[in-house]
């Protein structure tokens, strides 16, 4: 992947608290304009990862760099072109939405006009502007949030850091907060590293995900990838019920060619193959006169890869 | 061996970052982000409850004590029919019956201010979560702390000033003794030395502020340090001065008394609140013109000393301005330093 349009290149980046390895040998780059999700368990070295980037923690080894701009040695360059939406961001409390947004402005040294317009423009944006004028502190959580992501977009970045953008936040907030992020990527054109350990929800947005477990990034690439990584291995776990539940459906599930394994779980079967076997099991149990009430391929959902690889990591 | 290479490594960088003159690529964000940190701070503390607390206690011990000095003066007049050795600062220096004088107030309460305006400067933006969204701005880390001791430094200065002015005034309507050209110089002086002494303390906050993630922590430990300084650091220094350069009691000469005081003096003046003392002493009276045991001699004994020129008592107490702007600096090194080096997680 030694793309030339990388604009974050990380290599061999390490950081040790003591003995605790919290990010180890942490090889990777990432392209001008895409959705990366760093994902994983929490304490799984994603937010010391971005701490680093920004160079709020100091590497034990190895280096980092955006933009060309060492994120160690240089951090100012590395802030004037990285917005960060730190985890749980907060706001001074006895200042108004708007003014919190306009010191972001002055501290980044932008002129007093555009500091203006830009407040209005990011306040429609993240359809906050009726209640810009109250103090932070009555804000919801959600609207937090998406005061946060406009007061990352206060200094223009090219790249933004978001940490743990959804936390907190009801679904239908959540909602509206992913498609803020992916348009920050596919309207503005800026390069978004969002992490998460809420896959599901974020893989939707994430052109490549980089899975992180106990500080090693154990998979990277686009999702349709891993996928195929997995099914490689011969990975398939398939979610089927049918009724009458009875010792003739288990009987034409195992007849079913591929099959390895079926086991029960939270009533459902799970059948185990090392090819996709949708196909012929629908036809064999529909033939013998079952009707099908839940047919599932588990592998597909990034849960299942998570998990996956999490399997692998332990064993 | 690889650790120690890491070490010199990081001892290096800060000496780099401390010392040497690397043409600043960002000076104009250093600019924008201690204007807007030094705005924004001073908004803060307007609004806040603390300062009015602040304000109302210098307020109330001020009033109080001139008014008390003023009285005391007063009778002092009508007493013995002369204004010889008294003027127009004796307001500031003079004890009521009940009341301490002012300067003996500020020497004592003005660590309180320092403490009081900068004990969660930085715990409490870190408590808040703001922390990390401030320090991700393209800005300095120093700036912070720059930009909050300043604004800081301009609050004390509005209290002091507006503090001595009105303490004067009151001054003048109670005694009748109007200031000469030279009285108002050095109380100015005064007051300058003043907002140095608090801001030693505020420096002091700010670094404990960094240091304890509780703001409780941090105000404790500023008060404990306070008090050491304040009064269990002269106590010491007179045990310490006893044991070093014993006096005979019975036969005092005056080699072993002046050798006791220079040990006494000599560790005193590790807290800034003796060097506060001892300038004000100084600055606020013309007549004096030695600094501690030879100076109470000279007062035992009723010498006549003639004025000093504000020059004169300046060179006095130059050293004590010195020491304390040191001290401040030291202060402000040990901070840089351990915030630099910190981690900043939300």
């Amino acid at each position: 992947m030694a793309d030339k349009n990388a604009i974050v290149r990380i290599e061999n980046l390490t950081k040790k608290y003591g003995e605790v390895v919290a990010v180890n040998n942490l090889n990777l780059e990432i392209e001008e304009g895409e959705v990366f999700g760093l994902l994983g368990p929490n304490g799984a070295g994603k937010t010391t990862t971005i701490l680093m980037l920004l160079g709020l923690t100091e590497p034990s080894g190895g280096k980092a760099e955006i933009y060309g701009h060492n994120c160690t040695r240089d951090p100012i360059g590395v802030k004037k072109v990285v917005g960060y939406l730190p985890d749980s961001v907060a706001f001074y409390g006895d200042m108004t939405g708007r003014e919190n947004l306009r010191f972001t402005g002055e501290l980044n040294g932008i002129p007093k006009k555009e500091i203006e317009e830009r407040i209005d423009t990011l306040l429609k944006r993240v359809g906050m502007e009726e209640y810009a004028d109250q103090k932070a502190r009555t804000y919801s959580r959600g609207m937090t949030q998406r005061l946060g992501i406009a007061d990352v977009l206060m200094k223009d970045p090219k790249v933004v850091l978001l940490d743990e953008p959804t936390l907190g936040i009801d679904p239908e907030g959540m909602r509206e907060q992913l498609i803020l992020i992916k348009e920050l990527s596919v309207k503005d054109g800026r390069t978004v590293i969002v992490s998460s350990h809420m896959l599901y929800q974020v893989q939707q947005i994430c052109d490549r995900v980089g899975i992180f477990s106990h500080g090693n990034l154990v998979a990277c690439g686009p999702i349709e990838k891993l996928k195929e990584e997995l099914s490689g291995e011969g990975y398939f776990e398939t979610e089927f019920f049918a009724a009458p539940d009875n010792d003739e459906l288990l009987a034409a599930m195992r007849s079913v060619k591929g099959v390895e394994s079926v086991d029960k779980e939270k009533g459902v079967y799970v059948l185990r193959s090392k090819s996709d076997i949708r196909g012929a099991l629908a036809e064999e149990t529909l033939k013998k006169g079952f009707s099908l009430r839940h047919l599932r391929l588990r592998t597909g959902e990034l849960e299942d890869i998570y998990r996956r690889f999490f399997e692998k990591e332990v064993v | 061996m690889a650790n120690l290479e890491t070490v010199k490594d990081k001892c290096v960088r800060i000496l780099e970052i401390l010392f040497v003159d690397k043409k600043d690529p960002y000076a104009d964000s250093r600019k924008a982000g201690m204007r807007a940190l030094y705005k924004k701070e001073l908004v803060d503390y307007f609004r806040s409850i603390r300062f009015l607390l602040v304000l109302l206690l210098i307020a109330i011990t001020g009033i109080t004590s001139v008014a008390s000095a003023g009285a005391a003066i007063r009778s002092s007049i009508s007493g013995s029919g002369s204004s010889a050795g008294i003027n127009f600062l004796s307001i500031y220096t003079t004890s009521g019956q009940s009341m301490p004088s002012l300067v003996w107030f500020l020497s004592f309460l003005g660590p309180i201010v320092g403490l009081a305006l900068g004990f969660d400067a930085i715990s409490g933006e870190r408590s808040r979560r703001t922390l990390s969204r401030l320090v991700s701005q393209p800005i300095y880390r120093d700036t912070v702390i720059n930009g909050k001791f300043l604004a800081g430094v301009t609050i004390i200065s509005i209290m002091v000033l507006s503090l001595g002015i009105v303490v004067g005034g009151i001054g003048i309507i109670m005694t009748g003794l109007p200031p000469t050209l030279e009285e108002f110089g050095r109380l100015l002086i005064f007051l300058i030395y003043t907002v140095v002494y608090i801001s030693i303390w505020l420096a002091i906050s700010l670094l404990f502020s960094l240091l304890f993630r509780h703001a409780a922590t941090s105000a404790l430990s500023g008060i404990a340090l306070w008090l050491f300084l304040a009064i269990f650091l002269g106590m010491l220094a007179d045990v310490i001065a006893n044991v070093m350069a014993p006096v005979d009691p019975n036969n005092t000469t005056v080699a072993q008394a002046l050798a006791n005081d220079a040990w006494k003096m000599n560790i005193s003046r590790i807290s800034p609140t003796t060097l506060y003392s001892e300038s004000a002493g100084v600055l606020l009276n013309p007549t004096q013109n030695s600094l501690g045991f030879v100076w109470t001699v000279i007062q035992l004994n009723g010498a006549n000393v003639s004025n000093l020129s504000l020059g004169q008592s300046l060179l006095i107490v130059w050293p004590h301005l010195t020491a304390l702007v040191a001290l401040t600096i030291i202060v402000f090194a040990v901070s840089y330093i351990c915030f630099m080096r910190q981690e900043i997680r939300a």
